[in-house]
């Protein structure tokens, strides 16, 4: 046999239950974790959600944020935050930074007069200054935003459970959701600890984090559904056990390509996109550990009903498809 | 293992060539798109081509295909706008349209209702006194009969007024169906005008498209900043020749019923009182020009219709000697005093503008006036280096990823992983080919989703591959443990990919802008990687299978 690489040995006996309070109690305590989070420290909006204007900066001078600071005291524009923006690809000399003003009374977005006053005052701290990306949003469109992007998570949350519900059984498709729900207030809880920038695009990275974990868990339940019809006697829990070990090598296999791909694209994609590509790197992560640990422990929770009358070709209507 | 009839893998080869073929032009971006615009522009000419635009020609043989994938305005650079209209200044403009005609039906029944006045009211309503309330009855008729249908589909039937009596007043309002038509009627036109004054600065491929009730996403890759780009699309460009009453410095005189007064543009301080209803408006205007006063100073030229060329005649026959203001945007541009009459149609305008400024009212003008002022609610701008850095960051990474996968996936599955790795290429090659054909936007995220694609591609030859494993392990013979680890492998395969579908779908509907193009990717990326897996690698595999007849395979 010729050498192949593996990250799990060809067959596999793991009891993934053994450590159920551990594993799956100790998710469901992350999860409530990242709620309380969620709520206590609130989220970092970007301008996409709470409206206001970023500017972001670049000059061949280092950034002196007290001073960029001074520069606009006498504007009083309200609320604004520089911060330093630091990335490898950057050259020696480009030193970037990214201003954000709060939105301005009684406007929807900050007029071209205000942005060019900004840009005119940082040009006395800075002369090399220049401008590479202006965005203003006003305050009615980023409360729209807010609700497209729930309704967004809420609708696709739905429509894959009753696509789950279809082709499994409803048990599935709650131990699905759960799981979806499990990855996806976590990394909302992540953002919410460390204070990331939380804007529409890490709404995208959400989505995809749904849409990868469900993938994740439709293949183990592709096959807890194949092994039940095979091994009848077995109680559920072994089987379970048998599924995840079988789909074992190629849940990592995927999970670490697709991580490698995605870790090309967190170290060199470069600043603009980094919290995106860390959301779905993250979330990569735990949808990989949800679809091991949490998703079937819920089903077992509710339980299936087989018992002694087995599932019969056509309960379900695709049941039989790859019989 | 049964082979795939001849057909199907003719098709298959098919769609692979046509995939490889079409992404080619994106990896020759630039000179692509020189062809492109020069080919557009020698259209423009009318077939007449620069020596430039033969070079630019040139740089891309004709016979090849040209589509490119689009890049997103964060890729790019360039601005994105999202404007609100104001749909309710129209109904302003509508209810004083009806005034005049009310009066003079009003007038014709004189000795039933009396003495005609219009009384104040809110913009949106006319309310006309009548000093005989006995006569009501006979006024709400006539005026009910000024009103007529309204033009669409749901509102068919519904008269386009409101009229209710209060008092010795008549109500007059637009019906709630006129009100919806008049709104599709303004946005449609502001959609248009906007289109023509962004046309006429010459962009590329400007994205201008209604959102919603009232709402026009303009995106206009190219552009230095969204505020130039509001410079040319939020002026109103509303031009009228107004009577004069008098000339004052006295910013709190009152105007008088139905006058208004309009501050002057080059003389700080001083104001006139003019009459409400012009004479003319822009909207008589066919042609307008930047040219130059008889001192050589940048004016801007223009030519009426016949029935502003009427007008106008008439009224500076009637007004020798009177002076009349020419208004843009509720300012006094110049007020001459009319030396005789004007009776060719056309006039310059003259005021103190640059050259530059003479080439915008000029271009303003000729587009024509938005119909009503807009609201900016949404507004941003990248600069062209950023987008180029991201397209720099974004290859770097794709390649770093692809590569890393490729690696893996050899050490993973052997033979079989440089199988896969064959899919892959043609994944890529497929999505960008997929990309350019449909006219498909490439955003930042754009390629973050094909990243994750390749990431995810290789998913469906694991499943298979690790079902072929499972298969020779239960001592099948080779050829029918591929075949059975394709068959047992489908109902994953298919089951996870629709779901992640099923995001990417929803992503697309509620999406906009750089999330929009992350669905679209994602999308692709789904459907070319389940066709890559299931057919391609089988295919290989099967063509592999038959040449070599291995005895045992090893996966």
């Amino acid at each position: 046999m010729a050498f192949r690489f593996r990250l799990a040995p060809e067959k596999t006996n793991f009891d993934f239950f053994r450590f159920q309070w551990l594993t799956f109690g100790g998710s469901m305590m992350l999860t409530v974790v990242a709620i309380v989070a969620w709520f206590v420290m609130g989220l970092n909006f970007g301008i996409d959600f709470r409206g206001g204007t970023t500017i972001r900066t670049e000059a061949t001078e280092p950034v002196d944020v007290a001073a960029y600071r001074a520069a606009l005291a006498g504007m009083d524009l309200g609320d604004v935050s520089i911060t330093e923006v630091f990335d490898p690809s950057f050259d020696d000399n480009q030193y970037v930074a990214q201003v954000r003003i709060a939105p301005q009374d009684g406007q929807e977005a900050v007029t071209p007069e205000t942005i060019q006053l900004v840009e005119d005052q940082l040009k006395t701290v800075a002369p090399s200054i220049t401008f590479p990306s202006v965005e203003s949003v006003g305050p009615k469109v980023s409360g729209e935003l807010i609700w497209k992007a729930i309704a967004a998570m809420v609708a696709a949350s739905f429509a894959i459970m009753v696509y789950i519900w279809l082709r499994f059984e409803w048990q599935y498709a709650l131990g699905s959701v759960i799981a979806i729900v499990h990855d996806i207030f976590i990394t909302i809880g992540v953002f919410a600890i460390f204070q990331l920038k939380f804007d529409l695009t890490i709404v995208a990275a959400l989505l995809t984090i749904l849409g990868y974990s469900i993938n994740d868990t439709v293949v183990v339940f592709d096959r807890l559904r194949e092994n039940l019809l095979k091994y009848k006697k077995m109680p559920l829990r072994d089987v379970m056990n048998l599924s995840v070990n079988e789909t074992l090598s190629r849940t990592l296999m995927t999970s670490v390509t697709t991580l490698v791909a995605l870790g090309a694209m967190l170290i060199f994609g470069g600043d603009v996109i980094r919290g995106f590509a860390f959301a779905i790197f993250f979330g990569v992560i735990l949808g990989t550990y949800s679809s091991v640990f949490v998703a079937k422990n819920m089903v077992l929770f509710i339980g299936l009903d087989r018992g002694d009358k087995p599932t019969k070709p056509g309960t379900s209507e695709f049941a039989n498809v790859d019989a | 293992m049964q082979p795939m009839p001849l057909w199907k893998r003719t098709l298959i080869l098919i769609i692979c060539a046509w995939g490889v073929v079409a992404a080619t032009p994106n990896l020759f971006y630039g000179s692509v798109e020189r062809h492109n615009d020069a080919l557009a522009a020698i259209e423009l000419a009318g077939g007449t081509a620069t020596p430039e635009m033969e070079a630019a020609r040139a740089e891309w043989p004709d016979f090849l295909p040209s589509a490119l994938v689009n890049l997103g305005l964060d890729l790019r650079g360039g601005a994105h706008l999202l404007a609100e209209v104001r749909v309710e200044d129209v109904y302003k403009t509508r209810i004083d349209a009806m005034w005049p005609e009310v009066r003079d039906s009003l007038r014709d029944l004189r000795d039933q209702v009396g003495a005609v006045r219009r009384a104040p009211s809110p913009d949106d309503v006319l309310r006309v006194t009548i000093s005989n309330p006995a006569g009501m009855a006979a006024a709400l008729e006539a005026v009910r009969g000024l009103g007529s249908s309204v033009v669409t589909l749901t509102g068919a039937g519904q008269s386009t007024t409101d009229v209710t009596a209060e008092g010795n007043d008549i109500v007059v309002q637009l019906s709630e169906a006129e009100k919806q038509a008049t709104d599709g009627r303004t946005l449609q036109q502001s959609l248009e005008i906007i289109r023509r004054r962004v046309d006429e600065v010459g962009t590329r491929e400007p994205t201008i498209q209604r959102q919603g009730e009232d709402r026009v996403l303009i995106q206009v890759p190219g552009i230095g900043s969204a505020s130039e780009l509001k410079a040319l699309i939020g002026t109103t460009a509303k031009l009228t020749f107004n009577a004069v009453i008098s000339r004052t410095t006295d910013a709190g005189a009152t105007a008088g019923p139905r006058n208004m007064l309009v501050p002057s543009i080059d003389e700080p301080g001083v104001y006139y009182i003019v009459e409400e209803t012009p004479v003319v408006s822009g909207e008589e205007l066919v042609d307008s020009q930047p040219s130059f006063d008889q001192n050589n100073r940048p004016a801007v030229s223009f030519r009426f219709d016949t029935t502003g060329a009427r007008k106008f005649g008439d009224y500076t026959a009637a007004n020798i000697g009177a002076p009349f203001a020419i208004v843009l945007d509720n300012e006094v541009i110049s007020a001459p005093v009319i030396q005789s009459h004007i009776p060719g149609g056309s006039g310059i305008i003259t005021g103190s503008f640059s050259v530059e400024e003479s080439t915008q009212l000029a271009v303003l003008l000729r587009a024509g006036a938005l119909p009503a002022e807009m609201d900016f609610l949404e507004e941003r701008t990248v600069g062209p280096e950023l987008g180029a850095d991201s397209i720099a960051a974004g290859q770097i990474a794709a390649m770093v990823g692809g590569t890393a996968v490729a690696i893996y996936m050899i050490a993973g599955y052997g033979l079989f992983g440089l199988f896969a790795n064959i899919a892959l290429a043609v994944n890529i090659a497929l999505i960008f080919a997929a990309l350019s054909t449909v006219g498909g936007t490439l955003t930042l995220p754009g390629i973050a989703g094909i990243v994750l694609t390749i990431g995810m591609a290789v998913d469906a030859n694991v499943l298979v591959f690790e079902r072929i494993r499972e298969e020779l392990r239960a001592n099948k013979n080779p050829a029918r443990a591929i075949e059975l680890g394709y068959e047992r492998a489908l109902s994953a395969i298919i089951d996870a990919n629709i779901t992640t579908f099923i995001t990417a779908a929803v992503l697309f509907t509620v999406g906009a802008g750089p999330v929009r193009g992350f669905a679209i990717t994602l999308g692709i990326g789904i459907i070319t990687s389940v066709f890559t897996a299931l057919f391609v690698t089988r295919q290989i595999i099967e063509v592999w299978y038959r040449w070599r007849k291995p005895a045992t395979v090893t996966v």
